[in-house]
């Protein structure tokens, strides 16, 4: 950016000026804290001050304050950043806004988040690549809720410089009572959240107090302005110190002379020479050459997009990471680490999601909710799901081993997000924090008397017929009519229904959503196993979300997983009622009842769709057996 | 310890990380060219990536019909040079209803010629991906998007509903029909472009430097008569005046500076004292507060 007329003579000499824009260091920083306490106008104010605002801007600007401001005549900073047409009419921020400007000092891009705890995500968004955090506290109302939930998350994703911007202190008189007071109460409760530095600064956003330049109204304060400390704070990344480490992004192959492991070195420095080793198969190589359209380097660092030669043909693929022989990552398929969750819909344990980090992905549940952590009193508590915005320190598993640090030393080979499978949504974001060691200690016990002939032994393919559809719709009365049928047949079969496998099995569980996925989960393994002893199951359960029959569906090799969507109407299974189940659900005797305030998601592409409306039993199981008959299962 | 990378290494080391992501990810993606510096700076970073391959995908230019003629000559040679794949799109219902900015104004054609024929292109090729030039500091609502936007199947962008954005790791994944815009440039700003492709001396159209050029002065801005369509109005006279472009798009929606930057370092330099943003000289934007938000949401990139 601009640093327009303070440097025309500068500019004179026009290659000393970038070569000394180039020298200067960059700072990434996040303005947080609650709703009105000033952080947009607090942007447009260092913007104005330090000349970053553009003639036609600023005239737009007058023009906007006019119709949008809340500022009376004066100019509404907050309109310089709060760009979106529904926060100018709201006067809120809603998404996070990078700005970027600089200083004969330093280079500086910051990203203005939302106050509102229900845009928590959008503050996470800017805080996981920022350096430092200005957390605003209104002078008059002092540290509340979202100044901890701020400061927490802050801390969290490795913010480890945090400014208290004490705004509004005009309306308070400039009184250094309030300012001491506030100041000391943060100090107190950031205690234990590991900031390096806790800076608190007496400021007025919109009259400019202590912003870039310190405040006479403020004899009493002797720090430094914002802008002093933003200038002068240490950045140095320790990144290159630290064990070296390459994500493998893109195998470039562009012809058959050619095979280089291109991606961004997360840390440390690789020099052509070096012996590395693969993450996760621990194979080892040499650095051959480090590829740049500049020409080939001799050593690359932390931060640089690079393209890396081995000297021996290693299997290396998108995922896995060239990594320092001498101090190599983990790799394993089950972890702890912290979530903070981003969507409406629950985080459920047992439910699975796709796991991200920067190049690798594979499908993950969480196995274990240990703790969920109050934002306010940082107190652990017991919890069985995390919604929107909380936070929880978890058990994840993954589907296949992936390699990871711990997030408190290093960033970039220590995160993930997680995605939902069928909206595709960033519903969280994950912090690794050590393995668990379980994973490696037990191994799948190989034996000679295998699935297939077992299943050879009984003539007959096993498979799972899962039967879904609401509580009412036939799904038992199909399924037994069937196992007799097939019975007869000389088949080996066996029913996993919902309400018997609740009597024993799953006792322990009740009708909350996470109990709902354990229970499928349970009876989804129990299921499989099954299977392997070459049984067709029958499994009739409501399972009422796709998520889980999807994780049941994948549980088992392809073809082996048959969905049977028993379709009846809400008002015909209501209507039918035969367990009086429906009568005491609508009369709101009966909570998270499938249909009346529990959803059903029905599925999309079942092999057997049954549509029961004006057939009989016998009809539909007549359907089922033809299909089995036409797949060569029984 | 070697010395710490520069500012324009670490801006070139993201957006190539970026760029990199998407073609390891995504089924089908293309690069948005619009023959631009930014889409210059763009294109080079593309080609930096890929080294010593090429881009494994190709350009797309959605021509509106009323491009400088000098920019339509600086595509054509830039791909045939680069030896990579240029697809042309034109909005031919467009063409055959006669839209352009002297008849329907700048808001019909450009919503006509290069919004929906940019959804068209996408929709014909069926790409999941498509990379874009713009900067963060452009504009407010640019300001606002992720490095890689979500778009729905109708090419809608919401902005109050963005997927979270954490750390590099990026959520790549759309149903179909879904599709991602993607900004390796996001956190670039003007300045930096500049002093980018005078470092790499990356080829650029030469409108953006100072020559004289036919102009005529009209609502407040210089615009320059590139062909015959240009009619002129009752007291506007065609002037020769020493002029040079910030930006580039339609010629009768671009506003030209008086300027006599003739190199790079010219332009530089003219930037350090500039009083106003580069996007004044585009009438787009002027045509109503928040247009540009609007135009995103519709499909605009």
């Amino acid at each position: 950016m601009h640093d327009t007329v303070a440097n025309t003579q500068t500019a004179r000499d026009l290659h000393g000026y970038i070569a000394e824009q180039e020298r200067k260091s960059l700072l990434r920083f996040l303005t947080c804290g609650s709703v009105d306490d000033g952080k947009s106008t607090l942007i447009g104010r260092l913007l104005y001050d330090t000349k970053l605002i553009f003639e036609d801007q600023l005239a737009a600007l007058e023009k906007d304050s006019r119709k949008h401001g809340t500022t009376g005549d004066d100019i509404d900073f907050a309109l310089l950043v709060d760009g979106l047409e529904a926060e100018r009419e709201q006067g809120i921020t809603i998404d996070v806004a990078y700005r970027f400007f600089a200083t004969p000092k330093r280079k500086f891009i910051v990203a203005d988040t939302p106050g509102h705890e229900q845009y928590t995500r959008n503050m996470a968004t800017g805080a996981s690549t920022a350096d430092l955090a200005i957390v605003l506290v209104d002078a008059r109302a002092g540290i509340i809720r979202q100044t901890r939930r701020h400061s927490f998350i802050a801390s969290l994703l490795g913010i480890r410089h945090v400014v208290v911007a004490i705004n509004k202190i005009d309306l308070v008189g400039y009184d250094r009572a309030v300012f001491d007071t506030i100041a000391a109460e943060y100090r107190a409760f950031a205690r234990d959240l590991g900031f390096e530095t806790i800076t608190p600064i007496p400021m007025s956003a919109r009259y400019g107090d202590n912003v870039t330049t310190a405040s006479a109204n403020t004899g009493w304060y002797e720090g430094p302005t914002l802008l002093e400390h933003l200038e002068s704070i240490p950045v140095d990344r320790i990144d290159t110190d630290k064990p070296f480490r390459l994500p493998v992004q893109f195998v470039n192959r562009p012809n058959l002379d050619f095979r280089g492991f291109s991606g961004t070195i997360a840390s440390g420095t690789v020099s052509a020479g070096d012996a590395v080793v693969v993450a996760k198969s621990g194979k080892a190589s040499t650095v051959a050459r480090i590829v740049t359209a500049d020409g080939d380097l001799q050593t690359a660092e932390a931060g640089q997009a690079v393209t890396l030669v081995l000297a021996d043909e290693v299997e290396v693929s998108r995922g896995n990471m060239l990594v320092s022989p001498s101090a190599r990552p983990e790799v394993a398929d089950q972890f702890t680490a912290d979530i903070i969750w981003f969507d409406e819909q629950p985080m459920l344990p047992g439910r699975t999601y796709l796991l991200r980090t920067e190049t690798d992905q594979a499908p993950a549940s969480i196995t274990e909710l240990k703790h969920r952590i109050d934002v306010n009193s940082f107190a652990h508590e017991a919890a069985k799901s995390l919604d929107l915005n909380e936070i929880g320190s978890c058990n994840i598993s993954v589907q296949q081993p992936i390699a990871f640090d711990n997030y408190v030393d290093n960033r970039a080979t220590g995160a993930f997000i997680l995605i939902d499978r069928m909206t595709n949504r960033t519903v969280g974001a994950g912090l690794i924090r050590h393995p668990l060691r379980r994973a490696s200690n037990i191994h799948w016990q190989a034996l000679d008397v295998d699935k297939a002939v077992r299943a050879q032994m009984k003539h007959q393919k096993p498979v799972v017929l899962w039967f879904t559809g609401l509580s009412g719709s036939g799904k038992s009365t199909i399924a037994n009519l069937l196992e007799k049928r097939l019975h007869n047949d000389g088949r080996h079969t066996y029913i996993l229904d919902g309400d018997n496998v609740r009597h024993g099995l799953n006792r322990d569980l009740g009708f909350t959503e996470e109990d709902r996925v354990e229970n499928i989960r349970r009876v989804a393994e129990t299921a499989k196993l099954m299977v392997d002893a070459g049984l067709i199951v029958i499994v009739s359960f409501i399972s009422p979300f796709q998520a889980e029959r999807r994780m049941a569906r994948e549980l088992l090799a392809e073809g082996e997983f048959v969905e049977v969507f028993v379709d009846t109407p809400f008002e015909e299974c209501a209507r039918r009622d035969p367990k009086g189940l429906y009568a005491k659900a609508l009369r709101g005797e009966i909570k998270n009842f499938t249909g009346v305030d529990s959803p059903y998601q029905p599925p999309e592409n079942p092999e057997i769709h049954l549509d029961t409306v004006g057939r009989a039993p016998e009809d539909l199981v007549e359907a089922v057996a033809t299909w089995l008959r036409q797949k060569g299962i029984a | 310890m070697s010395t710490p990378m520069s500012h324009l290494k670490r801006l070139e080391a993201e957006s190539i990380h970026i760029i990199r992501e998407v073609a390891a990810t995504m089924a089908k993606p293309v690069m948005l060219y619009s023959i631009g510096k930014d889409s210059a700076v763009m294109l080079h970073l593309a080609m930096k990536a890929f080294h010593p391959g090429t881009p494994p995908f190709p350009l797309l230019h959605v021509d509106t019909t009323w491009k400088f003629r000098e920019m339509i000559a600086f595509r054509d040679e830039t791909a045939r040079g680069l030896g990579l794949d240029l697809i042309v799109h034109i909005n031919e219902d467009g063409v055959r209803e006669g839209i352009g900015p002297f008849s329907h104004g700048s808001n019909v054609h450009t919503h006509v010629m290069k919004t929906v024929g940019l959804r068209q292109a996408l929709d014909h090729y069926g790409f999941d991906a498509a990379f874009g030039g713009a900067r963060r500091d452009e504009e407010k609502s640019r300001a606002k998007e992720r490095i890689f936007s979500f778009r729905d199947g109708q090419h809608g962008w919401d902005p109050k509903n963005q997927r979270p954005e954490m750390w590099k790791i990026y959520n790549t994944r759309v149903a179909p029909g879904e599709s991602i815009r993607v900004f390796p440039l996001s956190n670039w700003t003007e300045l930096d472009i500049w002093q980018y492709i005078l470092l790499e001396n990356i080829p650029i159209v030469p409108l953006y430097f100072a020559k004289t050029r036919p102009v005529v002065e009209r609502d407040g801005m210089l615009i320059m008569v590139d062909d015959d369509r240009m009619k002129l109005r009752d007291g506007e006279t065609i002037q020769q005046r020493k002029v040079r472009f910030r930006t580039l798009g339609c010629y009768p929606l671009t506003g030209a500076i008086d300027s006599d930057a003739e190199t790079l370092e010219d332009i530089v330099e003219e930037m350090l004292i500039a009083r106003t943003s580069e996007r004044q000289g585009r009438l787009i934007d002027r045509d109503e507060a928040g247009s540009m938000e609007k135009k995103k949401r519709e499909g605009y990139f």
